[in-house]
């Protein structure tokens, strides 16, 4: 295999409108914190975003934050200043690089937008557990720090089946949210306006799946590693217009893709699935790695896990409960494993990467024997990598290199 | 006289080794040598030791290989490379064709790798980003011990009664070492248990096939290690009869690899001959 190879990427159209698009929110994000009558509200990635846009509050998320933290590769230098006031370099690394940027009056917004001086300022934080434990001590620690209140929802873990008690009990949670929502937003809740959003947001996933989904094809029209940009809006703008109307125009220009047979690497030979988190400061790398030995990383756990197919905008409490609880990470390992053989089979997967994030052991799920297990029943080959979400200082980059390479040869003498 | 050759070199963490071999895959001339700061250089000197020793010169090399870490730092001699796991592969299968399981003690990593009857890899393990278990271990033991490397050896032949280190981290396997010195612990039984850690932090690796073969600088400079590990594994253990030379065979073999179109490696100027 040759070191130096052409990089043989092909750039998504669609990524100057997702910019322009990106830019409107992190805008209006700065706005709203700056303005006397708007809120701004903090959430979890798979909180109750509905119920907060349906309340007014401009919703950021950190855990976004946190990964531009680790696409700009800041965090490895903004994580010390955590572990330095008792947070650990062993949890998870969003947290420490995110209270870590606060500390040091850091945040890669204003570099890129202009006129942003900080992350908004936030009214109240507003979590749910079913991410990990860390959301809750993240919000926490915000919450004693600017003094506004931390209230969530506590999810259940490893969920084989989701049941109506699970449904009831998020639910119950979820509606014990809206009085103190309502009293920090000035706003009673309109059950057409959350209905509204709700089914925007089921708009948007099934969108978004669409979008996923054409990576069956072959050669892919998109890689993993164009998901993890792609799905900004799904993670930032769920229910709202303006993400549905991006994914519709994303959705075509990749359809348009397949027409014409156009791969997101030239010559694809290989697919790949990527089971775990991104390692952000290195997609780049990462990418032009896989592309050079003709692979592509077709699809992840990790970019479907922004697809809630129970949605339900005529029962928008429960389809919420419902959705936030079928999220792969709250699940038992008996339903992973089962969902990623499915996956496996749907995008004509020929290996698997896991990658062992040090930080983060709710997305590493390589830990209790599930790569020997599933090579077992699929005879689909394995490889576990190690290294972290943001934290640079747990990734080698050299032996992940020739564990790529190898595992990839290994695939081609394989066929 | 001159015959056309196949070269492997296997620019490693701690060492450079290149393998010289001929239109048989017959091994004519070896070399080994510390790989210092510079692949390029070391790279070169091994290739011509190894030449040498061989009776050949640059210009009989039909096409070479390269390994390793340093794999992209010779381009003045070859223009592909291979990981080092493809090539301990190729070259342990060329030994000892069948399934089998490799373990691979080197300066930095560790490997182990599967092979099914055929010679495909089926699977392999590196270690994590952690030096324990690996020739770095030894090296960072030999420093704090005050014993040359090439006494550890016999020196662990000789002990009665090992002392067995707990922790897997280097660091903190250090600070055991040093409290059992406190403790006038004979060298020779910590020097045993520091063999055993090393055996104990690749076994964990993986689990093993019936057929297993040992590799890499730390089993063929201490052939205890293999008689300690085959008492472990309860099994004889297959050794070739250079085991830090595998991968660099393993390399040579695929520039003699028929599948491949052999392209005549041009012989541009040696930047450092």
């Amino acid at each position: 295999m040759t070191e130096e190879k052409k990089n043989s990427r092909k750039k998504i159209q669609a990524t100057d409108k997702m910019n322009a698009l990106m830019s409107d929110y992190f805008y209006d994000l700065d706005a709203a914190a700056k303005s006397s009558s708007r809120k701004v509200a903090w959430c979890t990635s798979v909180g109750p975003a509905e119920l907060l846009r349906a309340l007014g509050f401009a919703v950021h998320f950190p855990e976004n934050h946190a990964a531009m933290l680790g696409a700009t590769r800041t965090s490895t230098d903004l994580i010390p200043e955590a572990n330095a006031i008792g947070y650990s370099p062993d949890i998870c690394s969003y947290l420490t690089a995110d209270i870590g940027a606060y500390l040091k009056g850091f945040t890669p917004l204003a570099k890129a937008y202009p006129g942003i001086e900080s992350v908004p300022r936030p009214d109240v934080l507003v979590y749910n557990t079913n991410q990990c434990r860390d959301v809750q001590d993240w919000f926490s620690w915000y919450s004693k720090e600017l003094g506004v209140p931390a209230i969530g929802i506590t999810s259940p873990k490893n969920v084989n089946v989701v049941t109506e008690a699970h449904i009831s009990d998020v639910a119950n949670q979820i509606e014990a949210l809206i009085p103190t929502l309502e009293e920090i937003s000035g706003t009673k809740l309109d059950m057409e306006r959350l209905k509204e959003v709700v089914s925007l947001s089921r708009e948007c996933t099934e969108l978004w799946k669409k979008v996923l989904e054409t990576a069956t094809a072959s050669p892919a029209p998109l890689s993993f590693f164009d998901g993890t940009i792609h799905m900004g809006p799904a993670v930032v703008l769920r229910g709202t217009r303006e993400a549905v109307e991006y994914y519709k125009v994303l959705l075509a220009e990749l359809e348009q893709r397949i027409a014409e047979r156009v791969g997101a690497v030239d010559g694809e030979t290989v697919r790949i699935y990527w089971e775990g988190m991104p390692v952000w400061g290195r997609l780049r790398q990462h990418s032009e790695l896989f592309s050079s030995l003709k692979a592509t990383v077709i699809a992840s756990t990790y970019c479907s896990s922004w697809i809630f197919p129970a949605f339900d905008g005529d029962d928008p409490i429960r389809s919420m409960a419902k959705a936030y609880l079928e999220l792969f990470i709250v699940r038992s390992d008996e339903y992973k494993g089962g969902y990623i053989k499915e996956m496996l089979e749907k995008f004509h997967i020929d290996g698997i990467i896991y990658h062992d994030a040090k930080t983060c052991p709710y997305n590493s799920n390589n830990r209790y024997g599930m790569p020997q297990r599933l090579e077992a029943e699929t005879g689909i080959p394995s490889l576990v990598i190690s290294g972290d979400l943001n934290d640079l200082r747990c990734v080698s980059d050299e032996q992940t290199k020739t564990n790529i390479e190898a595992f990839i040869e290994q695939l081609e003498e394989g066929k | 006289m001159s015959q056309p050759v196949f070269v492997g070199l296997d620019l490693g963490a701690s060492r450079v080794k290149v393998a010289v071999v001929d239109l048989q895959g017959q091994l004519l001339g070896h070399a080994v040598k510390k790989t210092g700061t510079d692949f390029t250089v070391t790279g070169a000197a091994c290739l011509d030791a190894s030449l040498e020793m061989a009776g050949a010169t640059r210009s009989d090399i039909v096409k070479a290989v390269s390994t390793g870490y340093g794999r992209a730092n010779v381009s003045f001699i070859t223009q592909e490379s291979r990981t080092e796991i493809g090539c301990l592969a190729k070259g342990c299968h060329h030994f000892f064709p069948g399934a089998i399981t490799i373990i691979d003690i080197g300066g930095q990593d560790n490997k182990i790798i599967k092979l099914n009857a055929a010679g495909n890899r089926s699977s392999f393990k590196m270690n994590r980003k952690c030096a324990a278990g690996t020739g770095a271990f030894l090296e960072e033991m030999s420093l704090r011990l005050d014993i040359p490397l090439e006494e550890m050896n016999g020196l662990a032949r000789q002990s009665e009664n090992m002392i067995k280190l707990g922790s897997y981290c280097t660091v903190f396997s250090a600070t055991e070492v040093l409290e059992s010195i406190r403790n006038g612990k004979q060298v020779s039984d910590i020097v045993k248990g520091i063999f055993y850690s090393v055996i104990k932090r690749v076994l964990e690796m993986d689990s093993l096939t019936d057929r297993v073969v040992m590799t890499g600088g730390v089993v063929a400079n201490n052939p205890y290690i293999v008689e300690m590990t085959e008492k472990m594994i309860e099994r004889k253990v297959l050794l070739p009869e250079y085991p830090q030379l595998a991968g660099a065979i393993g390399a040579a073999l695929y520039a003699m690899d028929p599948k491949k179109e052999i392209d005549v490696v041009p012989h541009t100027a040696d930047p450092v001959a």
